[in-house]
């Protein structure tokens, strides 16, 4: 795996946080980071952090997060972007650090990975769910068969969110955000966002 | 920026600040870098990192002009989105061309003169008409979409991780530009006219990519030859043109010399208004 952690990659030291996240951070059970359920209590707070973008989404659901890995008193948590311009990306590193500190962890370095390069494919079924409920529609089919295709493309059918009609119309591949695209829906009428596979 | 990112002092139990007395700036700067942790291997990987990483720039700061000037709402979205990976590609490649020799990705964006700058021609070429852009897009897409599939299997695994992310969008990018071509070649007689018009204009600025250069040649397998890239590129020129009932245009090859920091007179213009707010108050950050 290549690494894209910067030289200074969100170190906690030389940070000076809010008094609520300090006091958290102390007085919470978890102070004992040789503990062997470390790394399953620091997924789990990592696995919480939501999407800034798509807040029912947890970065969980959608792939972006790709380890936790526990070094003696330090929590490495390793991220990927959605897409290479992916604005998101400051936020969520910021929000990991602090749900990791509200866990109890002191000691936390979020890196960025690039490879493997993330997919609409790691997005989890539960996600889909979510995603659809909110009223975005999640990927369909497999990223993998749209590189399959030539230069001219056939693109899938898109389910509409709302009235579950299959007929609906691409108005735009680009969307509110670099992972949508936008379309309508020629049952209700109604347009939505589509979540692009990739 | 956040707060908490510009924020020093003492972290919870009052340790201290492992990286000494880095300067707010330099702190800041660093963490937002998008790019590679690694070190550019030799000066011959971060000169190559510059000739990606600027056509990327380049290429995004153009498209940024459309945003609110595209032909409609959708596509103002649709360019500023592609201008947005395109940035991402830019930071990551720039990243690593300054890691070799302690430059930030703002350095090189903003503190370079023009002879400095490794783009090619063809991302320099103006806006002109939605046309043009269209025909420059669809150009550089599907020659960086060669570019980075080839990429993928660089001996450098910096420039390979770059590539294997950037290859899926530049994939939707290529596919924007083709739906354009189609339409516009099929659309009304003046859009037809003016899509022929601006292949003739944008076409002699191809040829400048797939010239192999002493660099490439001693990069080996961490680059891609340049020449390689034709055939591929050539087979999908062949096949929209086909379906769009167009003509490849006429006319030779322009010199180009970006590579080596000659570049057509757009470019200053660009750099210009692109570096101003930086040099007028360097190191300001919001």
């Amino acid at each position: 795996m290549v690494t894209t952690s910067a030289p200074c990659s969100t170190p906690l030291a030389g940070r000076e946080l809010p008094p609520s996240v300090r006091n958290q951070g102390n007085s919470g059970p978890a102070s004992g980071l040789g503990d062997p359920g470390s790394r399953e209590r620091a997924w789990e707070a990592a696995a919480a952090v939501k999407d800034p973008e798509v807040p029912v989404l947890t970065i969980e659901d959608l792939g972006v997060l790709r380890d936790v890995v526990v070094d003696g008193d330090r929590i490495r948590v390793d991220i990927t972007p959605t897409y290479s311009g992916c604005p998101a990306m400051d936020a969520i590193r910021d929000d990991v650090e602090l749900a990791l500190l509200r866990a109890g962890f002191d000691s936390v370095e979020v890196r960025l990975v690039l490879a493997p390069a993330w997919t609409t494919d790691w997005m989890s079924d539960e996600g889909k769910r979510k995603l659809t409920e909110y009223g975005i529609a999640p990927p369909s089919g497999h990223a993998a068969l749209r590189r399959a295709q030539g230069p001219v493309r056939v693109s899938l059918g898109v389910r509409c969110p709302r009235c579950g009609s299959l007929d609906t119309r691409e108005l735009s591949r680009f969307g509110s955000t670099s992972c949508k695209a936008l379309y309508e829906c020629r049952a209700c009428l109604e347009p939505f966002d589509h979540f692009k596979a990739i | 920026m956040s707060a908490l990112r510009q924020a020093q002092g003492p972290d919870l139990d009052g340790a201290i600040d492992p990286h000494g007395d880095v300067s707010v700036d330099a702190l800041a700067l660093a963490e937002e870098l998008a790019g590679s942790g690694e070190r550019a291997g030799s000066a011959d990987i971060a000169e190559y990192a510059l000739w990606l990483g600027d056509d990327a720039l380049i290429l995004s700061q153009q498209l940024g002009a459309w945003i609110t000037y595209a032909p409609e709402l959708e596509e103002d979205v649709a360019l500023g989105n592609i201008a947005l990976d395109l940035l991402g590609h830019a930071r990551s490649f720039l990243r690593y061309a300054g890691s070799w020799d302690g430059r930030s990705e703002d350095d090189l964006a903003y503190f370079r003169d023009e002879a400095e700058f490794r783009s090619c021609w063809l991302v320099e070429q103006p806006n002109g008409d939605f046309a043009q852009t269209i025909a420059r897009q669809f150009l550089v897409s599907t020659y960086m979409l060669e570019l980075y599939s080839a990429l993928r299997s660089s001996t450098d695994p910096t420039f390979a991780a770059i590539a294997e992310k950037a290859v899926k969008e530049v994939d939707y990018h290529r596919d924007h530009a083709v739906q354009w071509v189609l339409r516009l070649a099929g659309g009304t007689e003046e859009s037809r006219a003016r899509i022929i018009r601006a292949f003739g204009d944008v076409w002699p600025y191809a040829a400048e990519l797939f010239r192999d250069d002493a660099l490439t040649d001693r990069l080996g397998d961490a680059a891609v030859r340049p020449s390689s890239l034709r055939p591929g590129f050539d087979a999908v020129i062949d096949a929209v043109f086909a379906e769009a009932e167009l003509e490849i245009p006429e006319g030779s090859a322009s010199a180009g010399g970006g590579r080596h920091g000659s570049h057509a007179t757009p470019l200053g213009h660009l750099l210009s208004e692109m570096q101003v707010l930086a040099r007028r108050h360097p190191g300001a950050t919001w």
